[in-house]
């Protein structure tokens, strides 16, 4: 795209940069004059009590529109099918028959994997990342530099990894880095993300990579927490440095590797991006999102409305108990 | 049981930065040693190279007849209670007392003797399996004895244990500090800044001053005879009262007054320095008087202090409780030159 | 005295490692080893797209990036010119400004009126309705979509009809309670005496609010600036979903999606589109980290 086309885009879209530059802030600032406005025309007494809900006002309305309503909508959309007939649980049913491989029955399958491999796999090494970096003077750039990948989009990380699992016929150079690491140990190379055995940790391990750097600087910040004097109290009453570890460091930091856990496990069970746009839910990859999103596609709202509920179900305990153990840590401190 | 020893011990962080300068100390066996000082002169780096805490510059650190320079922390059979007391959050009262001998893999009937026996002494025997967010400062602060205690060790290491605790609280732990230390028979070695606990614990205080130590003796030798003027004017309360002073001979001349000095000293300028209670409002046979302006008056019912003006200099006077002034008063005083003390200008040691 | 009391300080932060003497010789080598190690693993996946981006096609079937790396050295900006000319990425580039900077601007605003009134104002049912809110943090996204999607053709808020407007309120709406979650548990742990002693001057709420509590609360809201703004500027679902992939409206992650789907032939330029599309975030993150990581920090709840 050269300069001229991209100067007429811009110019095309005037409409656009109007609404952005002008039109938003003029919004917000009127929202602000006129809530205030409003307040003052109130009695004095009166104020106290109404103006909570004038600052509360517009963020209760845009949640409740935007995701209470739109969850029941969907709750009751699940017993519908795609031409507006009551059908109770019929959609339910369709997707979870056919156990073990039938429905999507797959796609929680490899939701599951996704959950255990995943979560431990990242919560593993970021713990370990965690505890080496700490002994490390350069140990803020290190934790950059692993913590990056979380700052680019999920799409950008797939393609990273696309080209990571790049795959030549044996015999030919390799051109995917994991397949030439392989040929180095004289390892035939493999076409990871299109052999059912193998892709779904082809795809888990892309999204460890993106993930570790999160837990580790979470988990970095909780071992800092741990006060000086106990590390000390502990060498002095005789314990060694593993030990110490175990008996005080690990322990000390439960909680927040609870929390750090659950808010991992809430991430596989919606994991969407990364497995849409590696295969598409190909090669026995699908999960529930991508499923979703592919009934959605083609216009099968009820069946697509029950697997979005199905999703819900999922989460909701996971966040339950995320939510008690994170004021746990809080209530900690 | 055993003696420490201190030889030439240095701790340098960086060119710039010496913390413990050339330290000698021979702490004797079963001895309550107070190291004193205000804060930064190194008194906690000295004890935390004691505990293996810290690394040793220079010079030997000697438990006993074993130098323990090179020795982990585990490995040198100390224990020590910290400032903070530094309990495990997550472990019961019990567990707390009972994790170094856990470190030792003491079979575990010796081990609930152990704590069973130092949680009597301690009066914790009602939490053991309380956790230490619900205890009490003092409470835990005798959990941490306890850890402590449970281990046998050859010396108690305590850095400023009573810090955190109320005023109250503080007086009644300092006596069973005290009681404790004769029940055990152990070497106890107290790092604190409070002069007052160096003096009513200590059977000997090392006052520390910039990393250097500056005098070592019983509370009482440190009391009459300080060694220089840091020493002086650290020990005791109130201050003790300086006085710039012009020397010839025997005499030593203020701005307003004069003394007889016990002995000669060289001409030249001084400090001249006499603790309160050695200027009262009787006269003293032999002695000097002084006429004291007074600004302020604080009567503590046991005692009466004036602070006021002497000439030019300001002077601390400890008068019987009975006696009627106001601020504002002048007064006369008689000072007591039995227990004088003398300190040059310059290197500000001890010349009387 | 006070530089070595500072000094010693700093000294106290070292103190959680045991003293120089343990961790001497081969162990401590050993550590920078691993430790180096781990961080040159973690980076060759992003360094081997860069590499490749800067490939000719004939290198890039051949051989693998890091050959690249030594001579001779056959570097080209033709992958750049190429993606940039022949789709859509410029205009990608020019939609995710104009989706992500209202996206962001709107919730933040809101959430600081509402997060200081669930802070600081008493009203009914105000506890509740925070938990709630909170709770609200576990919705899957695609439990909305149908309904929400169905209103908007409806009432008329189609990218054809008002551009991003439809976009812009979804990620309001989805982005409210993290936000609000956020600067609620930041306006909280202000001291009261603060506002105590606001009121004794004479100021009204609106003042206290703009010109004691915004300027404290730079930080917080610096973070949760970034963070949203990294948020939808690499999000992709959702404006999949309610903006579609046509080249006028679609952002850059889309966009390099559909390229991922459809270069066959031009695989060579897919590595420069991607990188492409990572440019701003990684210029945000490598500024701004700070404010990125406490954003991290304070909403590990996030899911």
């Amino acid at each position: 795209m050269d300069f001229n086309s991209l100067l007429s885009t811009l110019l095309a879209d005037v409409p656009t940069l109007a609404a952005v530059i002008i039109g938003v802030p003029a919004v917000l600032a009127a929202y602000i004059v006129g809530g205030e406005f409003l307040v003052q025309r109130l009695p004095d007494k009166a104020r106290p009590s109404l103006r909570p809900w004038i600052w509360v006002g517009p963020a209760l309305i845009f949640v409740a529109f935007f995701l209470v309503y739109p969850v029941f909508g969907t709750a009751w959309r699940s017993l519908f099918d795609n031409h507006d007939n009551f059908v109770g649980a019929t959609n339910y049913g369709t997707e979870l028959a056919g156990f073990p491989s039938g429905g999507a029955w797959i796609a929680i399958r490899n939701n599951l994997y996704w959950l255990v491999l995943f979560t431990l796999l990242v919560l593993i090494f970021g713990l370990m990342f965690a505890v080496l970096t700490d002994r490390v003077p350069y140990e803020s750039q290190v934790k950059s530099l692993i913590f990056m990948p979380m700052a680019i989009s999920f799409v950008a990380l797939a393609t990273i990894w696309k080209f990571m699992y790049s795959y030549q016929p044996p015999g030919e150079p390799q051109t995917g880095t994991v397949n030439a690491f392989l040929a180095l140990f004289h390892q035939d190379p493999r076409i990871w993300i299109q052999d059912a055995n193998v892709a779904n940790f082809a795809l888990i391990a892309a999204a460890v990579w993106g993930f570790v750097g999160f837990a580790m600087v979470i988990l970095s910040a909780a071992l800092k927490g741990i006060p000086g004097d106990l590390l000390e109290a502990a060498r002095v009453d005789g314990a060694g440095e593993l030990t110490i570890f175990r008996r005080v460091i690990f322990p000390l930091m439960m909680p927040t590797i609870v929390v750090v856990g659950t808010t991992l496990v809430i991430f596989a069970l919606k994991a969407f991006d990364i497995v849409y746009v590696m295969t598409n839910g190909n090669y026995d990859t699908d999960v529930l999102a991508n499923r979703m999103y592919k009934l959605l596609n083609v216009g099968d709202t009820g069946l697509a409305s029950a697997v979005a509920i199905i999703l819900v179900a999922a989460v909701i305990p996971v966040l339950i108990f995320n939510l008690r153990q994170f004021r746990a840590v809080e209530a900690r401190r | 049981m055993a003696s420490v020893t201190y030889d030439h011990v240095v701790k340098r962080y960086t060119a710039d930065l010496t913390v413990v300068k050339d330290f000698n100390v021979a702490i004797k066996d079963k001895e309550f040693m107070v190291l004193v000082g205000p804060s930064g002169c190194g008194k906690s780096t000295a004890l935390r190279m004691l505990a293996g805490l810290e690394t040793i510059t220079e010079g030997q650190i000697r438990i006993g007849d074993r130098v323990v320079n090179n020795v982990a922390a585990k490995d040198r059979d100390i224990a020590m209670v910290f400032q903070s007391y530094a309990l495990y959050p997550h472990m019961s009262v019990y567990d707390n007392m009972a994790f170094p001998l856990q470190m030792q893999h003491m079979p575990k009937a010796e081990m609930d003797k152990r704590v069973k026996n130092a949680s009597r002494i301690l009066g914790l025997d009602n939490f053991l399996k309380r956790k230490p967010r619900a205890l009490s400062g003092g409470q835990r602060q005798r959990v941490a004895l306890g850890r402590a205690i449970v281990r046998s060790p050859k010396v108690f290491l305590l850095d400023e244990p009573l810090s955190n605790l109320d005023a109250k609280l503080r007086g009644q732990t300092r006596i069973e500090l005290q009681k404790l230390h004769r029940d055990l028979e152990t070497t106890f070695i107290y790092v604190t800044h409070d002069q007052v606990e160096a003096m009513t614990m200590g059977d000997r205080i090392a006052i520390m001053n910039a990393g250097i130590l500056q005098q070592v003796g019983t509370p009482g030798d440190i009391y009459d005879h300080p060694a220089n003027l840091f020493v002086a004017g650290f020990i005791g309360t109130p201050t003790m009262n300086f006085v710039p002073v012009t020397t010839s001979d025997s005499t030593a001349k203020a701005s307003g007054f004069e003394v007889r000095l016990p002995k000669s000293v060289p001409a030249g300028k001084g400090t001249l320095g006499f603790r309160p209670e050695a200027v009262t409002d009787r006269a003293v046979d032999g002695g000097s008087s002084m006429d004291m302006k007074v600004d302020v008056v604080e009567r503590l019912g046991s005692d009466q202090f004036l602070y006021g003006q002497v000439g030019g200099d300001s002077v601390t006077a400890r008068v019987d409780p009975k006696m009627k002034v106001d601020p504002g008063d002048t007064v006369k005083l008689g000072l007591d030159t039995r227990n004088l003390h003398l300190f040059d200008a310059e290197t500000e040691l001890a010349l009387l | 005295m006070t530089i070595a009391s500072e000094q010693i300080a700093t000294r106290a932060a070292e103190r959680r490692f045991s003293p120089d003497w343990l961790g001497q010789g081969f162990s401590k080598v050993l550590l920078h080893v691993v430790v180096l190690g781990i961080t040159l693993v973690w980076i060759v996946p992003t360094l081997g797209l860069l590499v490749s981006s800067f490939r000719p096609l004939s290198a890039f079937a051949s051989s693998g990036w890091w050959t690249a790396l030594s001579p001779p050295f056959k570097f080209t900006l033709d992958n750049y010119s190429g993606v940039l000319g022949s789709s859509n990425l410029g205009g990608s580039f020019f939609n995710s400004f104009m989706i992500t900077i209202p996206a962001t601007v709107i919730p933040v605003t809101i959430a600081a009126f509402a997060a200081y009134a669930f802070s600081w104002m008493k009203f009914w049912g105000r506890d509740f309705l925070f938990l709630a809110l909170v709770g609200l943090l576990a919705v899957p996204l695609q439990a909305t979509f149908v309904p929400i999607l169905k209103l908007y053709v409806q009432v008329g808020l189609t990218p054809q009809n008002v551009g991003f407007v439809g976009l812009w309120l979804v990620h309001t709406g989805y982005g409210l309670p993290f936000a609000i979650y956020l600067l609620a548990n930041f306006f909280r742990a202000l001291p009261t005496d603060l506002f105590e002693s606001a009121e004794i001057d004479g100021a009204g709420t609106l003042t206290v609010f703009f010109r004691i509590v915004l300027p404290l609360s730079v930080p917080a809201i610096a973070s949760l600036v970034i963070f949203q703004f990294l948020w939808i500027w690499n999000d992709y679902l959702v404006a999949l979903v309610y903006v579609g992939s046509t080249p006028e409206v679609a952002p850059l992650t889309v966009t390099l999606a559909q390229l991922v789907g459809s270069l066959g032939q031009g695989y060579q330029l897919l590595t420069a589109a991607a990188f492409f599309s990572m440019i701003v975030p990684l210029i945000v993150f490598f500024s701004l980290q700070r404010y990125f990581v406490r954003g991290i920090l304070a909403g590990s709840v996030k899911g």
